[in-house]
Order: C-alpha cells, then structure tokens, then sequence
C-alpha cells in the first residue's frame, strides 16, 4: 500500500541510528512497516531498501523467511485458533467450526469489513491450557465456544483495544534509546570496537 | 606457494606450507587452504554442489563431507568448510563417507523432478554425474514432490525452474558477492525456500549469464541456449572474448555449425571465470541472418553482389586512382576489431602502399602514447594500494574489469580513488570519490592530490592509474592534463590503459594508428570533409554511426569519392559504398588478440565462416595482390611469423604461434612521460548544464542490434540531470524537453538522477530513439547545453 509515512520514517531513522551497520536495522523497520499497515507492503519494501541500503529482493528474501511478517493486507485481528494435539484434543476442531460459522469465513480468510483474520496454528506453547488461541499473539486460554462469541462481541465493540492493538503493532510503548546511547554509524574498519560511551568498561 | 617436493634433498621449509595426509597420501597445502582446495590438487575428487573457488564457502550442500582423523577417533567434516591444519589426516572415500553421500544424494533429489530429458543441463550437470558417481542408486522417497510453476523468466535472459533448485546459494552469492548486484535471494523458510528477485523487479545484471554457467543443475537457463543443442553434441574450442578490451577467456561452442554458447574459462590474470553478459550472449550476432555473405558491389540499383575476383579488382582499381593524387588521399579507418594478424596485414599493405593515414580508434580514445608510460597488468592494479580511476565507467565499458577491480576493494586489497564526472559502478565501492565538472579534472586532481589524507594512503604502496576516456563531449587533452598532474605528484606510478574496443591495443602495436606526423581519425575525416580524401577503407568500423561528430562525419562521407568496407554486416556507413567486402567473424577465424594490458592470447575458429566471408588478413593480401603487392605470406602461420618478427612488442610470442590460457604479455618499454601542463579552463554560464557522453553496456553497437536475446535490453534514449536541476528547470522527471546548443537541438526524455552532479546532464550515447550527436562538435573543448520546457 504505502511507503512510511513521515512521521515513521522519523522512527525509523531513530532505530538506523542505533546500529553500526545500517541494514542491521532490517528487522525492526519491518515491523515498524507491519504496524504502519497491518502487513508490509511491496512499496514498505523498497523504502526500507533505500533506507539501509540493501535491494528490495535482499530486504523480500528477509521478511519472508519469518512467518508472522505478512505481506498481503489482514484483518485488523489475527485470531490464530491452536489445532496442534492437546488442543486437538480438548476441542480445538470445535472451536474452530465455531470460529469460522461466527466469522462467516473459512480458516484462512478474512471478514468482509477487514476486522478479522482466522487463521490455523501449530501449537502455541500453551498445551496445559488447550484449547488456546492468540488474537494478535495475544493467548486467550481454556476457550470455549461462548468464550469465543464474547471475545468476538468485545474485540468488535472496540472493548478490548487497550489490551490487544491492531495487528502489526508489537507494544504500545515504544521501546526508546536515548541518542547518545546508540552505536549509530560506523564506518567498516571500525565495527568490531566497542561504542564510545561504553568507556572502555566492557568490550562489544 | 612453491609446492616442494618432500622427498627432495635440501628441502627450502616455506613457512606456509602445511603438511596433510589426503588418503594416506602426503599433500602439502597452503595455510588456511580448504581441505577441498588441497584435494583438488591430488586425484582424489570430493563431490560438492554449493563450493565455488572463486566464492566463500557456505557449506550450504553438504555433499562434500569426509572423515579428519581426531584424537577422539574419525570425525566427519564438511570439507569446503574446514582449513587444513598440519598433520592432519584426512579421507574421503570411507564406508562412512560414501554413505554420507548417499544420504545427501538422496535428501538433494527427494524434491528434484528427475526431467533430465528436457533439461539443457542434461549431459553436463554436477547433480546427474555425481548421483551417477556418488548416490546411492535408488530413493526412498515416495511421496509428492515440491512443485512450482515451471520456469519462470527472472530476467530478459534468463530462466529459474525453482523445482530444479538444489538451493546451493552459488547463484545468489555470485549476485551479491561477485556482481554487486544482490538482485535474487532466497525467499522463504524450511520447504518453501526458493531462489526469487523482488515481484516484479527483474534480476537486471550485467552479469546474470554467469549464474547459469555456475547453476550446479539445470534450475537456470539462458534464452539464447535452451533446446537448442545437448552437450553431447557439442564441439568446442578455446578463445578469447574480443567484445571489448579486457579480453576474456572462453570457450566457443557450436552444434551443427552454428555457434550455442560461450562459457567463460578461469584464468587467474583476468577474468577468473566470469564474462559480462554483452560478450557471453552477443554470438547471436554471427548467427544473424543479416550477416553479408558475399562481397557486394556499387551498381545502379544499390549494392549488388559480385564475385570476390570482380570485388577485388575494383577495389584495387579504386585505390589506385586515388593514390595516383598522392598516399595521402587513402585513410584507413578501424581494424580494432579485428586479429593481431589482421591489423598487421593490413598495416604492412599500408606501408606498402604508402598510406600513412590509418588510425584504429575513431577520435573516442586517447593516444597511442600512454602504450609507453610504465605499465601495470590487471594483477597488479588489483594489488596496488591505491587505484586511481581515471576512466570511463568500467562497469558500463569494460564489465569484467570492473569485476577485478571491485573485489580488490571489497577484499580490502587495494582502495579506490575515484575521479569521475558522474557517479559510476564502482563509486560505492570507492575509498574517495571526488567529482568534477568536465574540463575541470586536472584542478580536481591536482587540489585533491595535495591533501594529506591523500598524501597519506599515497604512500603506503604502489599506485596503478586506470586510465581512459570517461566522456566523449570534452576534449581528449583534458584527460592527459589530469594524468599529469597524478604522475606530478606520483611520479612512480602505474597506468592500466582502459580504450574500449576489443583489439585496439594490438591494432595500435601493430601499425593501425597515426603515422608520420600524419593525424587521427578526427582529422582524416576533418581533412575528408574538405574534399582531400579519395578514398576511405573501412576496416570493421562505422564512422557514420561510431563517431561523436555526426556533421563532421556526414560531411566527410560526402565530400570523399569512393568508400572501400570490410565488414561484417551492411551499416551506415557502408551502405553507399564502392566495394563492400565479407569478413569473416570472431569464432568464423583464428589468430590472437591483445587485451588492454598487452596480453596477447589466441582466438580459435569454431565454425566455418558464412557465405564466401573472408578473414580481414587474407583480404588485405589478396587485395595486395590485385594491387601488385605481395606481402610474402601464404598462411597464417606465416603472417604470425613475421608479425612476431617484425614487430618489437609481438617478440614475447614468437615460436609461440598458438597462445592458449594465460597468453603473454606483449613486450612493453616505459620510453614516455608525461607532465604538468597549464589549462585554460572553460566558465560555464550558470543557466547552462556541462556535458557528459559516455557508453553503456547496451547500446546500439551492431553486435547487440542483431543478437536477438539483446536488442530488447537496449536502453532508450534519454538525459540525466540531478533532481535538484531538475527541480529548477520546473519539468516533471520523464517527461521531454529540449536540449540544445547554438542552432541545433534534440528532443528527449529527462531523468532525475541523483548520481549526476549538478550543472552537468549526462547523456547516455548511441542509445535508441534519439541521436544525441547533432549537440557533440569536436572541435569545442567541452559542450554547455542548454535544457528548456517543450512549449
Ligand atoms: S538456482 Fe542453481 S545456483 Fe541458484 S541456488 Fe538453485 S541450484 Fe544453486
Ligand atoms: S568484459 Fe569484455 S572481454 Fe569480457 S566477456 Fe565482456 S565483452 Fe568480453
Ligand atoms: S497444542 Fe495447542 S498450545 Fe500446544
Ligand atoms: S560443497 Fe561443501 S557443503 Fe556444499
């Protein structure tokens, strides 16, 4: 859809500037660029190329060796609904029948108004809670069916916008090093030495 | 490395050499050598899909596993991986080992589709041979292989058929390590992994044929050569690449007669492997259907063709009219393109004769003179601590230099200090880049010079200038005035001459140039369009479409009586001519050439040449003989003979009359130097952008127009000025403006590029679409346009 917009590119260059080699800052711009959309689109690619100097294929190859990078646009929620064996087991199937008659889309797809995304899940680490889900790899635990229906019911009245931000934004709070904190540009002969206000007290 | 033999007395200890055992035979290798670089050198192959020697290993395949022995027992290691150590004991071929292989053999084509009947790789390919030779015969895999759609077309040239890919990252890291040009990537994890460019954006490389040739299986392919030829049926000869100066190895491939393929041959001095994809794909041309194919004549109706006799004797005729009035109304023009041997019999028909007025550059080079400074091969530019850069785009001109010269600096080996009127291929890779406004360079160079950081890194070692004309809208001395003030300031320095056009170093040594105080190409066409030239003989050159100076040259074709071609194809500037003569082309002959470091090394025929084409040498002695002349040669072994005799620099290769690989070096004295001169510099009105007119790759060179697989990547015409101008002059970037000087004006697109500087425009030449030469008079030192809004 967009490049960034000024007021992000204002961020992305704070986060460029906290590392000695620009295209290290690959991966948090991409998710700078996920939570600008919703999902990182081929124009958020090429801007972050030209940003730390790599090609759009080397900033692609990157962003789609990680799976929660998404680069078709996705709804508002992602609710990911675990179907791995104890989930299996405790009704995850069910659960997902449910979830899909509710959202009137199979798994996979997304609602009409753009606010929900359904998705499969191998499992999420929560096998002593199954059934589980995430919605914005937020866990909802020990679902059940009317969980679900009121979770939806909340999400849709906006209830829960404190706890669970759209899709793409990691943290409200937006983790901040203060400039002279950071390692910022170094040319190549230099990297291996440690930044300057470390003071020689420790070694990089 | 001097590898000793260990069983020899008096055995000099060369602290580098390390001491393994490879199958219980003692190897020596080099400290920090791959332990498969050292088996290399014995009997022993490992296989491997993903090693490269001419790349960093990544251990991506591991099909190249052997045992090292440790005190822990036998261990196994990849061995593209892990650097010898002294003592070590090292086997390949252990029940462990071939099981290894097995194992990955069989992993490597659980997913590959088997279709080695419709596969060009079929026949040559490293997966077939070494599952044939180290696989385990059979598979376990039953279930549904990966499937993609079959191939998809990355670039204009070439093709990926991803279910193929055996993901060895040769490909890939060729583009980002050797090329610079990280324009495919894996994309992807796990089983999806696949080889991609971005959507939509092709892997546009200058050298995107090189990761066909490296492909460890058919996964990519290029256009020119799918289906058409199995290697089975294949034949083939060495030779060199004559499509521009640097030279490269290759091996010429034909079927039936035709020519399929060039590969590119590893030769440690230049070019190590790769080609750029102009020389490897531009066979095409010598396939065309529009080659000539018989010698043509002028009648009533346009050319028509004749027979060689009738050609030749009015050819002959021709030339002697015109010498009647005196040698100096004959001019050569061209034989650069051309064999050593060519040129020479030619330049010896023109002694002969009398003609003193030949020049082998047309008015784009410089002169014959920097052949006499003290000169540096490419080796040693590439080990210098500092290469100055003093030349066209290598990138763009002289691609596998720029290859050369880039990993020299991406290794740390050398750094690059760049003078350049635009920002060029190697700017990014350039210690110091340092721009001037054309005609200003020898200031530049002489300001930048005399700073200490300079000063600095200029003594830390060997300094190598690489030399050659960056813009063809400025006068030539402004090049040599900047080349002054470098050998001021650094007296001891090198100079690595960078003239484009393949042969021109040779065609110089051998005579094709300026004689006698008799002038250049500029001149002779000068001296042309004041009607005092009868007759011009084409050797392999195109005035009428090569040279800066359209009017010029238009005017000389009109004032000159009688034009003598030998060419290739019909051009412009033949296409009026008396007498047009067949050559034969590059692959259609055999002889040698010499690059532009002096190396002289053969090139093969591999096909019979089309029609009744004619080497340019055995034209220049039967013409000889039509005219009276004989030049005492019947053979090419004799015209090699007594080029070699005849010609001081040839000396290196007499009784050598076939040089394979390497070749040699030509023998080269350091007789000139050349000094500070005052400049007059040229102001430029500040509502006026300074010219910049140099070459790309792909232009409208015959070689290119008529290889099918290349016409389409031909760049149109258009000018580039920086967007800051751009935003002064108030026009939207690519749409057309006027460019103009005095009376005279193109229309053209405009580009915003921020690589050009401002108050300059470059203008790409001898692109499609619009002519860029009406703006260029040679005459003037440099050229200040003026660009307005159409209205
Ligand atoms: S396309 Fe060929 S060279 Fe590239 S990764 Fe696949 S197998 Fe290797
Ligand atoms: S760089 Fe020059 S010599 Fe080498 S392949 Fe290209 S055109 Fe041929
Ligand atoms: S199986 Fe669902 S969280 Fe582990
Ligand atoms: S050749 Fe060693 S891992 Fe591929």
């Amino acid at each position: 859809m967009s490049r960034l917009t000024d007021k992000n590119l204002v961020i992305a260059k704070e986060i460029i500037a906290r590392y000695p080699r620009q295209k290290s800052a690959l991966i948090p711009l991409l998710h700078l660029a996920q939570e600008q959309s919703g999902y990182i689109s081929r124009e958020a690619m090429v801007h972050l190329g030209e940003l730390v100097g790599v090609t759009s294929a080397e900033v692609y190859g990157t962003a789609t060796f990680y799976e929660m990078f998404r680069f078709e646009p996705i709804g508002k929620y992602l609710v990911n609904i675990c179907g791995t064996m104890s989930c299996a087991l405790m009704g995850a199937h069910e659960l997902m029948h449910h979830a899909e008659k509710r959202l009137g889309v199979k798994a996979g797809g997304t609602t009409q108004d753009g606010m929900f995304t359904l998705a499969h899940a191998e499992c999420q680490a929560a096998c002593t809670e199954a059934p589980c889900l995430q919605v914005n790899y937020r866990y909802r635990l020990r679902v059940s069916t009317a969980d679900l229906d009121n979770l939806i019911d909340d999400l849709e009245a906006g209830k829960l916008s404190e706890e669970i931000p759209a899709h793409g934004v990691l943290a409200k709070v937006r983790q901040h090093i203060a400039p002279d904190r950071g390692v910022g540009a170094v040319s190549p002969e230099l990297v291996d030495q440690a930044p300057a206000w470390l003071n020689g007290k420790a070694a990089l | 490395m001097t590898i000793v033999d260990p069983t020899a007395e008096n055995i000099v200890v060369d602290p580098n050499v390390v001491n393994i055992t490879i199958n219980d035979k003692p190897v020596l290798a080099r400290k920090g050598e791959l332990i498969i670089a050292a088996a290399d050198r014995t009997d022993d192959f490992i296989p491997r899909f993903c090693y490269h020697p001419r790349m960093s290993s990544v251990g991506m395949c591991r099909q190249c596993l052997v045992e090292v022995e440790t005190p822990r027992g036998p261990m196994m290691v990849v061995s593209c991986m892990t650097p010898v150590a002294e003592g070590q004991i090292v086997r390949t071929a252990t029940d462990t080992v071939k099981k290894a292989q097995e194992g990955v053999l069989e992993l490597l084509l659980a997913n590959h589709p088997l279709d080695c009947p419709v596969c060009d790789k079929g026949g040559e390919c490293p997966l077939q041979d070494q599952a044939f030779s180290h696989g385990p015969g059979e598979s376990r895999f039953v279930e549904e292989k990966r499937h993609y759609e079959k191939p998809i077309a990355i670039s204009e040239i070439v093709y990926l058929d991803r279910e193929r890919c055996i993901l060895c990252d040769r490909c890939t890291r060729f583009a980002d390590e050797v090329a610079g040009d990280p324009l495919i990537s894996f994309t992807s994890r796990g089983n999806d992994t696949q080889v991609l460019t971005f959507p939509d954006e092709p892997f546009s490389s200058y050298f995107s044929g090189n990761t066909v040739q490296i492909c460890p299986v058919g996964a990519l392919t290029a256009k020119p050569y799918r289906f058409k030829a199995r290697p089975w049926d294949i034949e083939q000869t060495e030779s060199t690449c004559t499509s521009c100066s640097v030279g490269c190895r290759i091996v010429v491939q034909s079927s039936r007669d035709e020519l399929v393929r060039f590969q590119g041959v590893d030769i440690d001095p230049v070019n190590w492997g790769w080609l750029c994809d102009r020389g490897r794909y531009n066979f095409e041309s010598v396939n065309s259907t529009e080659r000539l194919i018989a010698p043509l004549i002028k009648s009533d109706s346009g050319l028509a063709t004749t027979s060689w006799s009738i050609a030749l004797e009015s050819a002959a005729r021709i030339i002697r009219t015109a010498l009647a009035s005196g040698a100096d109304s004959v001019a050569i023009l061209g034989g650069a393109r051309g064999t050593n041997e060519d040129a020479f019999a030619w330049a010896s028909l023109a002694d002969q004769l009398g003609i003193t007025q030949r020049d082998s550059q047309l008015g784009d080079g410089l002169t014959p003179e920097i052949f006499n400074l003290e000169q540096a091969t490419i080796d040693q530019t590439c080990a210098a601590s500092t290469i100055i850069l003093l030349s066209p785009d290598l990138k763009e001109e002289l691609p596998v230099l720029y290859l050369r010269v880039r990993d020299a600096a991406q290794k740390r080996k050398s750094r690059i200090l760049e003078f350049t009127p635009r920002d060029s291929g190697l700017t990014p890779y350039a210690w110091r880049s340092v721009s001037f406004e054309p005609g200003r360079q020898a200031q530049v160079v002489r300001e930048t010079l005399e700073t200490q950081e300079i000063q600095e890194q200029i003594r830390r070692g060997e300094v190598v200038v690489v030399l050659g004309r960056a813009n063809l809208a400025e006068n030539e001395s402004f090049t040599l005035h900047a080349l002054g003030e470098i050998f001021h300031a650094i007296p001891n320095a090198k100079v690595l001459p960078v003239l484009r056009r393949g042969n021109v170093r040779g065609a110089v040594a051998v005579g094709l140039t300026p004689q006698k105080n008799s002038g250049d190409a500029i001149d002779i066409l000068t001296k042309a369009a004041a009607g005092k030239i009868e007759c011009l003989i084409l050797l392999g050159s195109d005035p009428l479409a090569d040279v800066a100076d359209s009017d010029l040259v238009a005017r000389a074709f009109n004032r000159t009586r009688s034009v003598i071609s030998i060419d290739t194809f019909i051009n412009s500037s033949n296409r009026n001519a008396d007498v047009v003569l067949p050559a034969a082309a590059f692959a259609e002959k055999t002889g040698t050439t010499t690059n532009l470091e002096g190396r002289i090394s053969n090139v093969t025929q591999q096909i019979t040449p089309r029609g009744t084409c004619r080497p340019d040498w055995m034209i220049a002695t039967e013409l000889g003989l039509s005219l009276g002349i004989d030049l005492g040669v019947s053979s090419l072994d004799e015209l090699h003979q007594k080029m070699t005799s005849n010609i001081p620099e040839f000396s290196s290769c007499a009784n050598n009359p076939i040089i394979n690989s390497d070749g040699v070096l030509m023998v080269s004295e350091a007789s000139a130097t050349i000094s500070r001169a005052s400049v007059v510099l040229v102001d430029r009105n500040s509502y006026s952008y300074r010219l910049i007119v140099s070459r790309t790759m792909y232009d409208n060179a015959q070689s290119t127009t008529t290889s099918p697989s290349l016409v389409g990547i031909i760049t149109k015409s258009a000018i580039y000025v920086n967007p800051l101008d751009l935003a002064r002059i108030g026009v939207v970037d690519g749409t057309n403006i006027r460019v103009g000087i005095a009376d005279k004006s193109i229309v053209l697109p405009v580009n915003a590029h921020s690589g050009v500087y401002r108050g300059t425009a470059w203008l790409p030449y001898n692109h499609t679409t619009v002519d860029v030469r009406p703006l260029l008079d040679i005459t003037s030192d440099v050229v200040d346009v003026r660009i307005e809004q159409l209205h």
